[in-house]
């Protein structure tokens, strides 16, 4: 029972894709212009992840691992064009609002990643609760980024109007410019934060992709050269 | 010549694929630090993406349209694509070895790229013939090289430069992406 919440704990938090391992860039930038679509794509992929960790953990000694990767791949379009369908017939809104991003679900890293990196190699409830943990955690993260577009960009969350009536959105947000802008603030808290915690804590969790905290990551090198001079 | 002209001006700097589409991120913020590596990643684009929705618009209006299976476009395109990428791959290291030197190493990155999948996909959507979708992935894939070498151009120039700690690596690039999102953002009243 203890490793089931480590994997979710692990998915939401420690190895959050968005903001720690910086996966799934595209539709994180792309259709969080409200709280409502991040929402929506977030369980997408999600429900897409958790059944491609299940089936790809029942199969895992029945696939060859010479063509592992081919294997996953259809499987994962197969489970996308299922969801497109699905949505295409009971959630309208979502699915236009979605458009393009639905298909593109087969390309995101995190789901690739996950299958190669835990799905393939453990069993099958262990697997479908990384999907869960890792899921939920996408699904939080483009929320929280959709929710601060929406809410400096547009004066509203879930399409409710909460800014006083003398706020002027700041219509930059929500377009194109806004996406990277949110991303860029909300990755440079959480450096900060960590740097932080590292500080008090004296080691940083051995959680390297996207710290550029230590010489480990080769993004982190100017960092040490500075810090002597 | 006015159509293409106009094609290719509204796939590179109107609509461009990283800026305001957000297609193929992953290479676009992994790749640029430096101007040699990005210039090969967007030449090795260029040609997957302008072989591949070739191919996948080929494939789309003559096999999936006669046979009524429109909606395994996704499935069959992301075949298409992994397979091609693989074929090229084999047949630079055969044919041209300086080739497959200069871009071999991107190679296996571009089956991720969602830009390919995103490219052959609206060529779809928008019901383009063969010759419409070349152009238009041609168009696109440019796009994606002038956007990447323009950021590897700006992050090898600041490198140098005193950067606040918790800014350093990918916030600083995602800021520089929104400005430079901004600067594209110019193109967007211009109707074609």
């Amino acid at each position: 029972m203890n490793k089931v919440f480590e994997r979710l704990y692990n998915g939401i938090i420690k190895e959050n894709p968005t903001f720690v391992l910086l996966l799934g860039m595209c539709p994180t930038l792309a259709v969080t212009t409200s709280a409502v679509n991040g929402l929506g794509m977030g369980l997408s992929a999600a429900a897409v992840l958790i059944m491609s960790n299940f089936i790809i953990s029942l199969l895992r000694k029945i696939i060859p691992r010479g063509v592992r990767m081919p294997a996953y791949i259809v499987i994962v379009a197969s489970l996308v064009t299922v969801l497109q369908l699905l949505l295409q017939a009971y959630v309208r809104p979502i699915y236009s609002a979605l458009g393009i991003y639905i298909p593109l679900i087969v390309v995101n890293c995190i789901i690739l990643g996950r299958a190669e990196a835990y799905a393939g190699k453990n069993p099958v409830l262990l697997s479908v609760f990384d999907g869960i943990g890792m899921g939920l955690g996408f699904t939080m993260a483009l929320t929280i980024i959709g929710s601060i577009r929406e809410i400096i960009g547009n004066g509203s969350i879930f399409g409710f109007a909460i800014m006083p009536s003398w706020y002027e959105p700041v219509a930059i947000i929500v377009l194109a410019p806004g996406a990277f802008f949110v991303l860029a603030m909300l990755v440079a808290l959480r450096n900060k934060l960590v740097s932080k915690e590292k500080r008090q804590s004296g080691g940083c969790m051995g959680q390297c992709i996207g710290c550029d905290l230590c010489e480990k990551n080769p993004e982190g090198k100017g960092a040490k050269e500075d810090e002597k001079t | 010549m006015t159509t293409v002209l106009l094609v290719l001006f509204t796939t590179v700097l109107v609509n461009n694929v990283v800026l305001s589409q957000f297609l193929g991120l992953c290479p676009f913020l992994g790749v640029s630090r430096y101007l040699k590596t990005a210039s090969g990643m967007g030449i090795a684009v260029i040609f997957v993406i302008t072989v591949s929705s070739a191919l996948s618009s080929l494939v789309y209006n003559y096999v999936l349209e006669a046979l009524e299976l429109t909606y395994l476009s996704t499935i069959v395109f992301i075949l298409i694509i992994a397979a091609l990428v693989q074929f090229i791959e084999m047949f630079l290291k055969k044919f041209s070895h300086t080739l497959y030197e200069a871009l071999g190493v991107y190679l296996p990155l571009i089956t991720t790229n969602c830009a390919v999948l995103g490219v052959a996909l609206t060529n779809v959507q928008n019901n383009y013939g063969v010759l419409m979708s070349t152009l238009t992935g041609f168009g696109t894939a440019c796009g994606f090289a002038v956007a990447i070498i323009i950021m590897a151009a700006i992050r090898e120039s600041i490198d140098l430069t005193k950067v606040p700690k918790s800014f350093r690596g990918m916030p600083l690039t995602l800021l520089i992406s929104g400005l430079m999102a901004m600067a594209f953002f110019g193109f967007s009243g211009i109707n074609l």
